[in-house]
């Protein structure tokens, strides 16, 4: 029996949110002991396809056979039960729980107390499995890659065949990397079937048998990755022919616009978030901030905005200090940020408001009239429209209506509009799909040709590379050194953002600090 | 002399028992990430079916029972109303406890006054009485103040005791508190939210609903004037804080909120034993004393809003919904 071979079959499977289709006519097997790579570009469909395996949705319509057999997978429950584990992209775990205690706590076998021997159980299970884990830690404590590789043990605890990743790369190091693809090829010969989602084309490149690849929700084929290479995936993926390059045009070097020195700010539970760092903005430059995912890079940007109080230290724009001005001055001196957060409303822009309202929310005060202008909004908020190419049926269309990209693009189309001389941007292309990112890379160009000064908070590594001048990496919101983009490798900047590698004091050149800076002795002492 | 302090210390517990009942109930349903603002009109409902079935069957344990299984019914309603239809948390609190108090006037005031009275059920009054516990209760000065209490006292004791192990050494408990700090990560090792959700606001809201029911045989069972509740379903929820929502320090919390109480009714008396050093107490109005017990959980509140602890038990999700498909 030939359908016996594949672990879990998909067929003409079919997932609607409202009007909205997820996932239509999909076909899909993963082999026992192989690794299939699940590539789509973001709102693709990806994660509502696998969350119908780990039993999250259920499919309008379709079949799921599993060994062979029909299968109907009513919740996360059934799902453990047919050997399925998943390991989501925001974890599933409870912070204030051990290690051994988000593992048992599914767990119905072995009487109702739980047991002081616990901990050394999990220790023992997670050996077998060729891993190390402290079962006493609490999840709170944990790096990203310890939660990740609890999760894994989670799923195998269970008793997972099946195991399926979702983008677990996204909030790794290089060499967290490396580790977790040695671990999936262990898993692999041992037998396991494994489903990595991901939108990197280089790993799906490196790690996997075979590559599944879906558009819109649509399924378009499975192609063995020998046969592959990046350029016919991404053409796959998109539909079309695509330049993945990204430009980065050169500028002539300016006096330093922002300064940063010796910074402290803390953060929301009281601990120092950023820790003394010191750098500085040139106009006409991209200065990327790398680090692993919590690093301070949040504390900073509001620190920059105003937003967050300044424990000790300096920002310095063109002389002048601007620790401890409100927010709305900042503004209008010119620096402009914006920040996508994880869930990529919750920060700068009120959902339910129209893109005419978002648009003018800076300027509201603007005038001596008590009233607001939305005659003069409405005109702006037609602009960056046009200019940022936004697809939306009107101005007035609430910008929660839009798609991830749009709204984005209005987030930053509007801080572009106050004509800033600083932009501070945080992951603006965090979950845009490619053609998206490349229109922000676009405007992020445009506005650097024009002498502004950028500071690009970003996660993906090559993206930086790509586009930035410099890169600063921090780690723990300490400095671990400014590198030029031409001169670096990944290799070195992963070694830099754990912490491994720490070139900020390089034979006594201090990183961070401008030969001509603008802040004197004069300025320090008063400080 | 002695018999004063004696008399305090014995008040402290007496009449605050009601305190530790719904104080714990609500911790073990905020544990679950319910935050059931229903405390007030839970007790009123324990208590009035509690009074009336304990009175007519002429026995304490139906009496406590019954507060128990129409509490649970309430938290039965809250669960039903927040986890199935996923209303509002808050809002579905303050409705059972509107609905609760009015039920209470409702049966007390508006179907007459013909109820049993509390003093003709005799059994009842007699399994209310103090067990002197042997030995514990004739140390001197303290000895008549703790341990010598009626059964409810100790059932109160017991119960917060228990769920303090239930919640921190058993299976469903871990699984409970799961629940309550994350409930996706729940649901992905295969925990049936929905069915520890009903079972542990139930459970809650059974144990107030016997706080209600104390609360009515501690005041003879008369339904005029206010309220038996009176606000201490209110006090209870700033308990919960003030425990740091551990049913084992709520006992604490209750004795330290029941100082405060009891100066209201000892006050006289422990001014009267002691006049050079309380005999101020005698000056200050009872109406202070009376607000005395809302302004400190008012105190508690701020103190522990401004306060931000990373050692905090308060559960995660408390107050959120949790619904599968939600993206």
């Amino acid at each position: 029996m030939a359908a016996a071979n594949y672990a879990i079959e998909l067929r003409n499977i079919r997932k609607t949110f409202g009007s909205v289709v997820a996932n239509d006519n999909i076909n899909l097997n993963v082999k026992q002991g192989e690794i299939l790579a699940l590539l789509g570009e973001n709102g693709s469909g990806k994660t509502t396809l696998m969350n119908m395996l780990s039993g999250i949705y259920k499919p309008d319509s379709g079949e799921i056979l599993i060994d062979g057999k029909p299968c109907v997978i009513n919740s996360p429950e059934d799902s453990k039960r047919f050997g399925i584990g998943m390991v989501h992209q925001h974890f599933k775990l409870v912070d204030v729980f051990s290690a051994a205690d988000n593992i048992l706590m599914g767990d119905n076998n072995g009487g109702f107390l739980l047991k002081k021997d616990r901990f050394k159980r999990i220790t023992d299970v997670a050996e077998r499995f060729g891993f190390e884990i402290d079962s006493k830690k609490l999840v709170k404590n944990m790096s990203v890659s310890e939660k990740q590789t609890l999760e894994i043990v989670k799923v195998l605890y269970y008793g997972a065949k099946v195991i399926i990743l979702d983008e677990p790369t996204a909030v790794l190091t290089v060499q967290e990397i490396r580790k977790l693809f040695d671990v999936l090829r262990k898993m692999k010969e041992q037998g396991h079937s494994i489903i990595i989602i991901t939108h990197k084309l280089n790993e799906v490149m490196e790690i996997s048998d075979r590559v599944a690849i879906l558009r819109k929700g649509v399924y378009i084929d499975t192609v063995e990755t020998a046969s592959a290479t990046e350029q016919s995936l991404t053409e796959m993926m998109m539909g079309r022919k695509v330049d993945i390059n990204i430009e980065r045009p050169v500028m002539e070097k300016t006096a330093p616009l922002l300064e940063i020195r010796d910074l402290t700010v803390k953060g929301d539970e009281g601990s120092v978030a950023v820790d003394k760092l010191s750098f500085y903005i040139r106009g006409g430059e991209i200065l990327g901030v790398a680090g692993i995912a919590g690093s301070g890079q949040k504390e900073l940007c509001e620190a920059i905005a105003g937003l967050r109080k300044i424990e000790s230290g300096m920002i310095n724009y063109k002389g002048e200090n601007l620790v401890g001005l409100p927010p709305k001055e900042i503004i209008q001196k010119g620096i402009a940020m914006s920040f996508v957060p994880e869930d990529r409303l919750g920060m700068g822009l009120a959902p339910s408001l129209s893109i005419t309202d978002n648009v003018i929310l800076k300027k509201y005060s603007e005038g001596a009239s008590p009233f607001v202008d939305r005659k003069k909004g409405r005109e702006l908020a037609e602009k960056v429209i046009e200019e940022l190419e936004v697809v939306t049926p009107s101005t007035e269309t609430p910008v929660r209506l839009l798609s991830g990209g749009n709204v984005q693009k209005v987030l930053l189309g509007r801080e572009i509009k106050a004509e800033p001389n600083v932009i501070v941007t945080a992951y603006p292309v965090r979950g845009l799909d490619i053609n998206s990112s490349y229109a922000i890379y676009d405007i992020l160009n445009r506005e650097k040709l024009k002498g502004t000064g950028i500071l690009f908070v970003g996660e993906d590594l090559d993206v930086m590379l790509a586009l930035c001048d410099k890169i600063m990496v921090i780690c723990a919101g300490k400095l671990m050194g400014v590198v030029f983009s031409e001169k670096t490798t990944k290799e070195q900047l992963g070694l830099m953002m754990t912490g491994s590698l720490d070139i900020s004091d390089k034979n006594g050149k201090i990183a961070g600090i401008a030969k001509d800076s603008n802040i004197t002795e004069d300025c320090l002492r008063e400080e | 002399m002695i018999t004063t302090l004696a008399t305090f210390l014995y008040n402290i517990i007496f009449n605050n028992i009601p305190l530790l009942y719904g104080t714990v109930g609500e911790i073990v349903t905020e544990k679950s990430g319910s935050l059931n603002l229903g405390v007030e009109g839970t007790m009123a409902i324990g208590a009035v079916f509690g009074y009336i079935i304990g009175c007519w069957t002429n026995s304490l344990l139906l009496g406590v029972l019954a507060a128990f299984v129409f509490g649970s019914l309430c938290g039965a309603l809250f669960a039903f109303l927040t986890v199935t239809l996923q209303a509002n948390q808050n809002v579905t609190g303050l409705t059972i406890t509107t609905f609760g108090v009015g039920f209470y006037f409702f049966v007390g005031n508006g179907l007459g006054s013909d109820w049993p009275v509390f003093f003709e059920s005799e059994a009842v009054v007699k399994a209310f009485e103090p067990i002197h516990i042997p030995f514990l209760s004739d140390i001197p000065f303290i000895g008549k103040g703790l341990f010598s209490h009626n059964i409810l006292v100790y059932l109160g004791i017991a119960i917060a005791v228990l769920m303090w192990w239930y919640l921190k050494y058993t299976k469903v408990g871990l699984k409970l508190r799961a629940i309550g700090e994350n409930p996706a990560a729940a649901d992905s090792v295969g925990i049936n939210i929905t069915l520890y959700k009903y079972l542990n606001n139930m459970l809650g809201s059974g144990i107030m609903g016997i706080g209600g029911y104390y609360m009515g045989l501690k005041l003879s069972g008369s339904f005029e004037g206010t309220c038996w509740i009176n606000g201490y379903g209110w006090i209870s929820v700033a308990l919960v804080i003030f425990a740091n929502w551990n049913t084992a320090k709520a006992i604490l919390g209750t004795l330290v909120f029941g100082f405060f109480n009891a100066l209201q009714v000892s006050k006289g008396a422990l001014a009267y034993t002691f006049p050079n050093v309380l005999g101020w107490l005698a000056d200050i109005p009872i109406q202070l004393f009376q607000a005395l017990p809302f302004i400190i959980t008012a105190i508690v509140l701020i103190a522990s809003s401004v306060k931000k602890n990373s050692k905090s038990g308060e559960p995660a999700a408390k107050g959120l919904n949790y619904f599968r498909e939600d993206r």
